[in-house]
């Protein structure tokens, strides 16, 4: 399996419709580790990161942890791959445009990310769909184990797993739900949300732009805080009260919008979908916000034009490094908003 | 005792309490109405703000606290608590014990208030921590045969950390 293989879908836990899917996108679950008696990535002269990545490479590959599992040399690989990778969350930006030796394993399915020489020497990620953290971490744990056969964390009986920032050190865990917010969006509520995350020592992003004015309406819930508590009690502390909370503030406003705002809503998802029906090129920001409110108005009952899967799929692969695979050539702005809308065009088509 | 908004009555979620001329003044305030007079509560503060608050912290009064001297650097991979505060990464794991000191009053802040870890533990914690602090020790001494340039001795270290590594 290559990169190139992966264009034409999107990663199982973005097409999958897991639980609370209406508002939750995806959990993600990332444990980050070092290897003992070796200095943190950024000391390590770069022989030694060469040496690192080659002797990490191998022991992932060998250790038979996933279905079809692949790996990429980042720092071989050409601008649009390193670009793909980050468009698909397989990759950070860090690590996509960083200069040193560094690598990325991908199971067949997407659903495991493993990064070699990030900002700790081992960055492992499972992504899921809908919210599924209590798995998630499971499945990461595995993999924890596995990688534990094969080598010696840096761990401290006081702190924990060690890592390059004192900001991730003890579990090493970062847990990050995705959630689509377009009501709160809409009802203007989205300043009540950022306060509510803070209350509770989360971090909130917009996924695409900056802050509240984050563009699509997707939002990314992370926790603050590594040290202290066991991994369980954060996914369980996410899954069972902090992220419903979310999710009920969302439908909430949803339903608020469907009673009192009925008209102006059916008007906004009419509109979206004829534009993306019809346009003949649009840009990616357009792109998103359209799909953000078809994606609502699919939930809401109000469009059966495309089910929420083929949805969610065209999110990433109207993407400009996806189009570029896709088309198997590099692409102007222009040419990108032509072969954007007629992918989106075809695929409504098709229904 | 369960406050409400001065203003609309809603449940009041902020308290002000402002003396005046020697005359205190208490104020109750829903969210949005306290955000209508521009009164705005930071109730979090990212983890970045705390590392800059604290390098500001650290960095602009340590004579008082520090004599001078020389700066605390780990002597197995040679970076200086300042390079820490420069870039908020450390060099390898003895810099959580040689920067303890100065390090957990941070981690408190950024961790909620806990230094201590009570999550996953590696199976072979016992093996792991010996090797590990085994191969730290190597490693120091090898950086002093490389200062004495004692390059024989620098390339027997060399060969027993790999060995210990590969093992």
């Amino acid at each position: 399996m290559t990169l190139a293989d992966l264009t034409q879908h999107a990663g199982e836990w973005l097409r999958g419709a897991g639980p609370m899917h209406d508002v939750v996108i995806s959990s993600r679950v990332r444990l980050a580790r070092n290897l003992a008696g070796t200095p943190f990535l950024s000391r390590c002269p770069r022989e030694q990161q060469a040496e690192l990545e080659q002797k990490m490479r191998q022991e992932i590959l060998s250790a038979e942890l996933a279905k079809g599992i692949f790996y990429v040399d980042v720092a071989a690989a050409g601008d649009l791959d390193r670009e793909l990778l980050v468009e698909r969350h397989l990759v950070s930006r860090q690590h996509a445009e960083a200069s040193h030796p560094r690598g990325v394993a991908v199971s067949g399915d997407e659903t495991i990310s493993i990064m070699v020489n990030e900002e700790d020497h081992l960055r492992m990620q499972v992504l899921r769909s809908g919210l599924q953290l209590p798995e998630a971490v499971a499945d990461a744990n595995r993999i924890d184990d596995a990688m534990e056969r094969c080598f010696d964390f840096a761990f401290h009986s006081r702190y924990g797993y060690l890592t390059a920032c004192p900001t991730n050190v003890g579990t090493g865990l970062r847990l990050s739900v995705m959630l689509h917010l377009p009501g709160l969006k809409l009802a203007g509520e989205m300043d009540k949300a950022f306060r509510a995350a803070g209350d509770m020592r989360l971090a909130i992003r917009g996924l695409y732009g900056e802050g509240t004015e984050a563009s699509g309406d997707f939002f990314q819930i992370s926790n603050q805080t590594t040290l202290g508590r066991s991994e369980n009690q954060y996914a369980e502390e996410f899954s069972e009260r902090l992220i419903p909370a979310f999710i009920e503030y969302e439908r909430r406003a949803r339903k608020h919008l469907m009673d009192e705002q009925n008209a102006l809503l059916e008007d906004k998802v009419s509109r979206a979908v004829a534009t993306l029906r019809s346009a003949k090129m649009i840009s990616s920001e357009e792109t998103m916000s359209l799909l953000s409110v078809m994606r609502l108005g699919t939930n809401l009952g109000l469009t059966d034009d495309m089910d929420l899967s083929a949805i969610n799929e065209l999110f990433l692969l109207t993407q400009p490094a996806h189009l570029q695979k896709i088309h198997r050539r590099d692409m102007t702005p222009q040419e990108r908003a032509q072969c954007r809308a007629d992918m989106i065009r075809r695929r409504l088509d098709a229904g | 005792m369960n406050f409400k908004c001065d203003k609309c009555g809603q449940p009041a979620t902020i308290h002000l309490t402002e003396i005046v001329g020697g005359n205190k003044n208490e104020k109750h305030l829903c969210e949005d109405c306290a955000a209508e007079d521009g009164i705005t509560v930071k109730s979090n503060v990212p983890i970045s703000q705390l590392l800059e608050d604290f390098v500001l912290q650290t960095t602009s009064a340590p004579q008082q606290e520090q004599p001078a001297g020389p700066e605390l650097t780990c002597e197995v991979c040679g970076t200086t608590f300042s390079e820490f505060q420069d870039t908020g990464l450390l060099g390898c794991p003895n810099d959580y014990d040689t920067f303890a000191e100065a390090l957990e009053p941070l981690l408190e802040k950024a961790q909620d208030g806990h230094v201590q870890h009570v999550g996953k533990v590696p199976h072979n914690i016992g093996r792991s921590q010996k090797r590990q602090t085994e191969i730290l020790r190597l490693r120091t001494e090898l950086k002093s045969a490389v200062t004495a340039e004692d390059y024989e001795r620098a390339a027997e270290l060399r060969d027993q950390i790999k060995e210990m590594e590969q093992s």
